[in-house]
């Protein structure tokens, strides 16, 4: 099956911070990718660097099979790669509309086409199910369910191919973190591919459709989101043992193996 | 019934208020209070050629006030306003006066100055990622040295009485007909925007305005526009000068409201980080700010050379940029970026100019000045903060 999204042997470090090392990952159409590890894994320099917000310091990012140069976060999006950042990164002095069209608004003329931009998003909030009072507060206003919800529409909006999350269950409530779950799986189901990035391995086990655990910087196992167990998962987040015989990457031992 | 309704329209306007809608509404009753006071302790004060004096001294601080406006908004600040308005003050004097440039020439150089100022200033804080109040303080005290080089060793140049830039700054005055005419079509252009609008939204099914809102909004819009055209009108009248400011600030405001570069100028005040990963161009928006800043302090500067007849070594000197930022601040444009409107550079120049202009006619000296005026700064400062604070808990 061809990726859509694929990242090979890409390495980036932060002056002596090795944030990724060698890094494989691959994204096929129509699929849940979850990334799971501990804090200072890798997860969100990942997310960034399919955003367009890092650049890798070796190896290759490819879309469609073909090398790209990811170079910021518009380029990430014409490529139809769309982030959520796990700060979210909302203007608070912005309301709802201004929030999801910022950086591609719709115009009419030289001017912007408020009209048009509110109906979009009110169209948008409603196919996520999402409850927010007014499309015309200030996102300072909402809770932060809704500001997440806020994120995550934004973006789906320019219909990208690639959904990266980063950590969106988060301080979420039982019922909040169900509902972003429902809305994962909608994503799929419309066709858009979703990488999950997470450290909840329950999360991750209900939607994905398969697993890649990052420790210390490195692929530490890939599983198959059905046949992994969460001591499997665990194992392979901590490095607590050798990663389970399930994984497609037996290469990828732990480098200070052992239990603690 | 109406009750509830009450409590529930004063609950909107408290709200309506925080979320930066109704920002205005403090500083319009504050300014109104101003006026009563002082008419009160001296009944000069409301004369219609006091008024006109009043509006005529607003023009210059105001357009330096709206370019000080726009970089707030960025979250930035330029505290060399007012050497740029001296500096191209002295352009246009010494150009047309001693090199013999046509006044039109000078008045265009001392703008691209400005222009180029504002790109420097843009580049070094966008590229070399210095902070603007430093990088500014510095143009400051370079540009005040390149204003008294300019004006060389007289320190002063005079401009002619009958040059047009002074007529235009002085003199010249909208006929009372072409006023009314004007206040017919202003009045008419925002009813008529309005209501496209809300049609618009009603086709659609979105909430629209309702047609009585829009009725009292364009009533109190006509009353405004015409207490003022009538009253002036019974001294010398509304200078063209002070329509020009009018206009560059309704300029403002449509592209600040109604563009995408003013959505970006107020995501990048808001936070330049959340609007660097939505796409917004952040450095473009940001040289353009100061680029847009430091030229209205030019044109500020020129239009002060008209007023005075002249440009010398105080021109746009001393507290011109104080009193600059301090109207965009009082106006109601945040000092911490992201929230503002172009209308705060108005209303804050006028505070400060009713404060300087009554407290002149009560014989009070420029200390009670300062002071008054540095209260009413500290208020404005207070209201902001607690605004933000508020929203941020
Ligand atoms: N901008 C940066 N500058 C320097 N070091 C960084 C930067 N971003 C990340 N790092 C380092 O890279 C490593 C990985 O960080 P990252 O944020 O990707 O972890 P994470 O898996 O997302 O963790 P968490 O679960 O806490 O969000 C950490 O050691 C971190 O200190
Ligand atoms: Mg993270």
């Amino acid at each position: 099956m061809t990726s859509v999204l694929t990242l090979a042997g890409v390495s980036k470090s932060f002056g002596a911070a090795r944030a990724l090392v060698d890094v494989d990952l691959e994204v096929h159409p129509h699929e849940v990718v979850a990334v799971v590890g501990d804090n200072g894994a890798g997860k969100s320099t990942l997310a960034a660097m399919l955003a367009g917000v890092h650049q890798p310091d070796s190896g290759a990012v490819l879309v469609d099979g073909e090398p790209v140069r990811l170079a910021s976060p518009a380029t990430a999006r014409q490529r139809g790669i769309a982030a959520v950042f796990q700060e979210l990164a909302l203007c608070d002095n912005l309301d709802v509309v201004e929030n999801l069209f910022l950086g591609h608004e719709l115009e009419a003329g030289p001017f912007l086409d408020e009209v048009a931009m509110e109906r979009q998003a009110w169209e948008l909030l409603d196919q996520l199910a999402a409850r927010v009072p007014s499309v015309r507060m200030p996102v300072s206003a909402l809770s932060g369910g809704q500001r997440r919800t806020v994120a995550i529409a934004r973006a789906l909006l320019g219909d990208p191919r690639v959904v990266v999350l980063d950590e969106p269950t988060a301080a979420l409530g039982i019922r909040q973190t169900a509902q972003v779950l429902t809305l994962v799986e909608r994503l799929r189901s419309r066709g858009h591919s979703v990488v999950l990035i997470s450290h909840s391995t329950a999360d991750v086990q209900a939607v994905a459709d398969r697993i890649v655990v990052l420790r210390l910087g490195r692929v530490n196992g890939v599983f198959d989101a059905d046949a992994a167990t969460s001591e499997d998962l665990l194992a392979a987040i901590t490095g607590a043992a050798p990663a389970a015989p399930r994984t497609r990457r037996p290469g990828a031992a732990p480098v200070e193996g052992g239990p603690r | 019934m109406s009750a509830g309704e009450d409590a529930g329209a004063l609950r909107s306007l408290w709200r309506r208020m925080r979320a930066g809608e109704l920002r205005m509404l403090p500083i319009v009753v504050a300014l109104l209070v101003i006026w009563v006071v002082f008419g009160i302790a001296n009944p000069t004060f409301w004369t219609a050629e006091n008024l006109v004096n009043l509006s005529l001294q607003s023009v210059s601080t105001g357009v330096i006030a709206l370019g000080v406006v726009l970089v707030l908004l960025v979250g930035q600040i330029d505290l060399s306003v007012g050497s740029v308005s001296g500096l191209a003050a002295a352009i246009v004097a010494v150009g047309s006066v001693q090199w013999g440039w046509p006044l039109a020439l000078g008045v265009v150089v001392a703008v691209v100055v400005g222009m180029a100022v504002g790109l420097v200033y843009g580049i070094a804080c966008t590229r070399l990622g210095l902070p603007s109040f430093v990088l500014t303080l510095a143009g400051l005290l370079v540009l005040a040295g390149v204003q008294w080089r300019v004006l060389g060793t007289d320190g002063s140049v005079n401009l002619p009485f009958g040059s047009w830039l002074v007529r235009f700054s002085q003199s010249w005055f909208v006929p009372a007909a072409v006023a009314w005419v004007a206040v017919v079509v202003v009045v008419l252009v925002v009813a008529g925007v309005a209501l496209l609008e809300r049609r618009r939204r009603v086709l659609v099914d979105l909430p629209a305005e309702s047609l009585g809102r829009i009725a009292a909004r364009c009533a109190l819009l006509a009353v405004v526009l015409a207490l003022v055209v009538g009253y002036l009108g019974r001294a010398r009248g509304v200078g063209v000068s002070v329509v020009f400011f009018l206009a560059l600030v309704v300029v403002a405001d449509v592209l600040l409201r109604r563009t995408r570069w003013g959505r970006s100028m107020r995501a990048v005040g808001g936070s330049r980080r959340a609007a660097l990963l939505a796409g917004v161009p952040v450095r473009r928006t940001l040289v353009s700010a100061f680029v847009a800043c430091s030229a209205l302090a030019a044109v500020g500067g020129v239009l002060a050379a008209g007023r005075l007849a002249a440009a010398n070594q105080g021109t746009g000197g001393g507290d011109v940029f104080l009193t600059a930022i301090a109207a965009a601040v009082i106006g109601g444009t945040s000092l911490f970026g992201g929230r503002g409107s172009a209308w705060s550079a108005v209303l804050g120049v006028l505070v400060i100019q009713s404060i300087a202009n009554g407290l002149t006619l009560l014989d009070l000296d420029s200390a009670a000045r300062s002071i008054v005026t540095g209260v009413v700064l500290a208020l404005a400062v207070s209201i902001d903060t607690l605004v933000r604070g508020r929203r941020e808990t």
